[in-house]
């Protein structure tokens, strides 16, 4: 019997592309795509790297996939829109090797900016889209992937979620296909995107579209099962399990491929069902078209595009139930923040004493906008700070932002930041930039990136120096600074501001959790010294909580010893304690 | 059989993630379907965290849903209140007695209740643990997470040595010996 392993999601896919005989992967960290690669690394036979952005590392696949071997790029949803420069044409090119794209959409919006739907990417660029239920299906549907694309000379997408991508569920693992490469074949009006060559390649794709919409109808993964035809579902992904928990008797068309839609096949379902319902999460994808060719069926109207799905919440949409549920305790609220020790409260502490407005970006640093600390003002996308507060100083004027600074941290710098400080320098901008540098990508649990000196598979390998780069490009101020040395960031910061010239002042600490070793000291309050001002409260600290009579107390169990506190009481009345 | 459901609810950076792992371990190596649901990314930076574990002949729904949860674990007091009523009437809570302030609180937007384990007891039944306590006393407050696994373990009808076994296969090498100890304080605990 083959052996069976418990894995996540993301777990599975790495396997899957590993059985598919895979020899290249690339990737930017984002939740929840990230344990993709994390775990592909593992295996020897292929190379895998961290890409400094989606973009690239869609690029890095593309060129693997033209010299003839199979090749995958995963990244989260919003890293599609990165990658949708080379997706939207790669998919006229087509594969040579066999080329997957895993794009890891967030309903819910656990750790996202926003709760797009990938499938319609993939749909205006006429990829085809394969979507599993659990983890079982996640390796398998990641072989056929492969096979997809070699057979329809495609790019292939992979869609899953986060209740997918962070599930774990049993496996059978399999042996890995030990495939040849294909021969490299020079064929330029099939690789070279100029508009003569892309309008031959534009039949190919809508050919190719129109075959799979009937070649799918017999696709395995596309599975009708009848049963009590009073009520047929059709679904696909996480919430076909929800269906199957609350209508065990129903008729279900459960979809693997999404995209395109095999329609003979739902034309034929529906006509053999009463009611015809069509659960999936976010967007109305696969019901507008169903319902575009004359088909009768209940969706989002009954069922919301914003957030997960349950089986309670089917069955209060479709059964109508009553469910006798306890209403939730009154709770405060815990929404993440800054970890002890976090060298950007630092940062903030500092630009929230200042009064300094921030235009954010994403990454932990995001928090900076959460009370307390209530700083960061704006967060769009990945680098976006850096463009966003030329926006301002070009539409508002030189004075308006000496009351604003950039932050953005150091792996997002790398990905699209380095852009918008090169637009800043090249259009004359007077700005402040703040690289607030922890050395690591923070938020989607320390994965290593172009300036750590590491790569994912753990070789070191040239640091790129960021205060030199920024040199290099023409920045006319960089400083660097230690965020626990508050004084001097303060008065970098306060300099840097008042100049009429763009300055990039590197904020460097590393991140709290990257050194595991438990804290040599810790810090306590000397209740004699201490006049119960509420200055140690304010960077939000969470070891530091008020106690009887208001007099703070720090929690020795969570204090990391940054020192942040001892460094702003001015009563000196916060103490170093050896461990 | 039937499906189990559990949940471990938490603070993020708790070490939730280890606990539903060795739990993982037992239900795989006694041979039952399984399905764990994490969270990752942001609200692991102190924010409250659930992972879901359902095991039984055939597991579908990858979720615990309100008033379906068997056991719930709780490390922390005010989490425990947040979730209680994915609890089924009979179901069982494991709470660990700490408080950790959420922000609103640290900055007195809001207050952390009062008397969160009585009021519970008047309703469900829970058993109370001060796993920080018993984790000290071995020696590492941060193996509190699995002094409040071996108290669930020993509500649950798994082997201890196949317990420990599990461990020893989950935990990096180093810590196994601790892990064990802090495992075994929690089984013995009552």
């Amino acid at each position: 019997m083959a052996e069976k392993k418990v894995m996540l999601g993301n777990e599975a896919i790495a396997r899957g592309a590993w059985e598919a005989g895979v020899k290249v992967s690339s990737a930017y960290p984002g939740t929840p795509s990230t344990e993709i690669s994390e775990n592909i690394v593992k295996y020897k036979e292929i190379y895998a790297e961290w890409a400094p952005n989606e973009k690239v590392a869609m690029e890095v696949a593309c060129g693997a996939s033209i010299s003839g071997v199979r090749a995958m790029a995963s990244m989260k949803h919003v890293g599609v829109n990165v990658a949708a420069d080379p997706l939207y044409s790669i998919s006229y090119i087509g594969a040579g090797g066999g080329l997957v794209i895993v794009a890891a959409d967030d309903p819910g919006l656990y750790s996202s900016q926003n709760e797009q739907d990938s499938r319609a990417v993939a749909r205006a660029a006429k990829v085809p889209v394969l979507e599993p239920s659990d983890s079982s299906e996640a390796k398998e549907f990641t072989k056929f992937a492969f096979e997809l694309s070699e057979k329809y000379d495609t790019p292939v997408m992979i869609r899953t979620t986060t209740r997918l991508a962070h599930s774990q569920g049993l496996v059978e693992l399999g042996e890995r296909q030990d495939l040849p490469d294909r021969p490299y074949e020079k064929n330029i009006s099939k690789n070279v995107m100029m508009p003569g060559n892309a309008k031959g390649r534009h039949l190919h794709v809508e050919a190719r579209e129109k075959k799979l919409i009937e070649d799918s109808c017999g696709f395995d993964i596309n599975k009708a099962v009848y049963n009590d035809k009073m009520i047929g579902v059709i679904t696909s992904g996480i919430p076909y399990q929800y269906v199957k928990e609350v209508l065990p008797d129903a008729s279900v068309l459960k979809l693997g491929l999404v995209n395109p839609l095999p329609r003979k096949l739902i034309e034929e379902f529906a006509s053999k069902v009463e009611t015809l319902y069509i659960v999936e999460e976010l967007d109305p994808i696969i019901e507008e078209q169903v319902k575009s060719w004359g088909i009768k069926a209940i969706g989002k109207e009954i069922f919301t595009v914003q957030g997960e799905y349950s089986a309670n919440m089917l069955r209060k949409a479709i059964l109508k139930q009553n469910l006798d549920i306890e209403e939730p305790a009154a709770a405060p609220g815990r929404p993440p923040i800054l970890c002890p020790g976090c060298p950007h409260r630092a940062t903030f502490h500092v630009l929230s004493k200042l009064k300094l407005h921030a235009a954010g970006d994403i990454g932990c640093y995001t928090l900076g906008a959460v009370a307390p600390l209530n700083v960061v003002e704006t967060t769009i996308c990945m680098g976006s700070s850096i463009s966003s507060l030329h926006g301002m100083e070009k539409a508002r004027g030189r004075e308006y932002v000496k009351d604003w600074v950039a932050v953005i941290g150091d792996s997002t710098f790398m990905h699209t930041g380095i852009n918008s400080l090169v637009n800043m320098v090249y259009n004359q901008a007077t700005g402040t930039v703040i690289i607030v540098d922890n050395s690591t990508t923070g938020m989607t649990g320390h994965q290593d990136h172009a300036a750590t000196g590491k790569t994912l598979k753990g070789d070191h390998t040239y640091a790129i120096n960021i205060p030199e780069l920024c040199k290099s490009i023409g920045v006319p101020n960089v400083c660097v600074v230690n965020p626990f040395d508050i004084k001097e960031l303060e008065k970098t910061i306060k300099t840097e501001v008042a100049k009429d010239e763009l300055s990039v002042i590197i904020s460097k600490a590393p991140c709290a959790l990257l050194d595991k070793t438990p804290a040599k000291f810790k810090y306590k309050i000397d209740t004699d010294k201490c006049k119960k001002c509420g200055l140690c409260l304010k960077p939000g600290c969470p070891c530091i909580t008020k106690g009887e009579n208001d007099t703070p107390g720090i929690n020795p169990d969570m204090c990391n010893g940054c020192g942040l506190c001892a460094g702003i009481c001015n009563n000196d009345a916060i103490k170093k304690v050896e461990v | 059989m039937e499906t189990k459901n559990i949940m471990i609810v938490g603070v993020g950076g708790q070490g939730t993630l280890l606990t539903s792992r060795i739990l993982g371990g037992i239900i795989l190596a006694n041979g039952y379907d399984i399905k764990l649901s994490e969270v990752h990314g942001m609200a692991q930076r102190g924010g409250s965290v659930v992972t879901f574990v359902r095991y039984g002949d055939n597991v579908a729904e990858p979720i615990v849903e309100e008033g379906q949860a068997d056991i719930l674990i709780a490390f922390e007091r005010l989490e425990a209140l947040r979730y209680a009523h994915f609890l089924k009437k009979d179901g069982v809570m494991v709470v660990n007695d700490q408080r950790i302030d959420p922000m609103p609180v640290v900055i007195g937007n809001a207050k952390y209740p009062e008397n969160i384990i009585e009021d519970l007891e008047k309703k469900y039944k829970v058993i109370r643990v001060d796993a920080m306590d018993e984790a000290r006393k071995i020696g590492n407050t941060r193996t509190f997470n699995v002094v409040v696994l071996g108290v669930v373990a020993s509500h649950m009808d798994f082997e201890k040595d196949q317990w420990l076994t599990v461990i020893e296969n989950t935990v990096p090498p180093k810590t196994v010996e601790l892990n064990k100890k802090a495992f075994l304080a929690g089984f013995c605990l009552d």
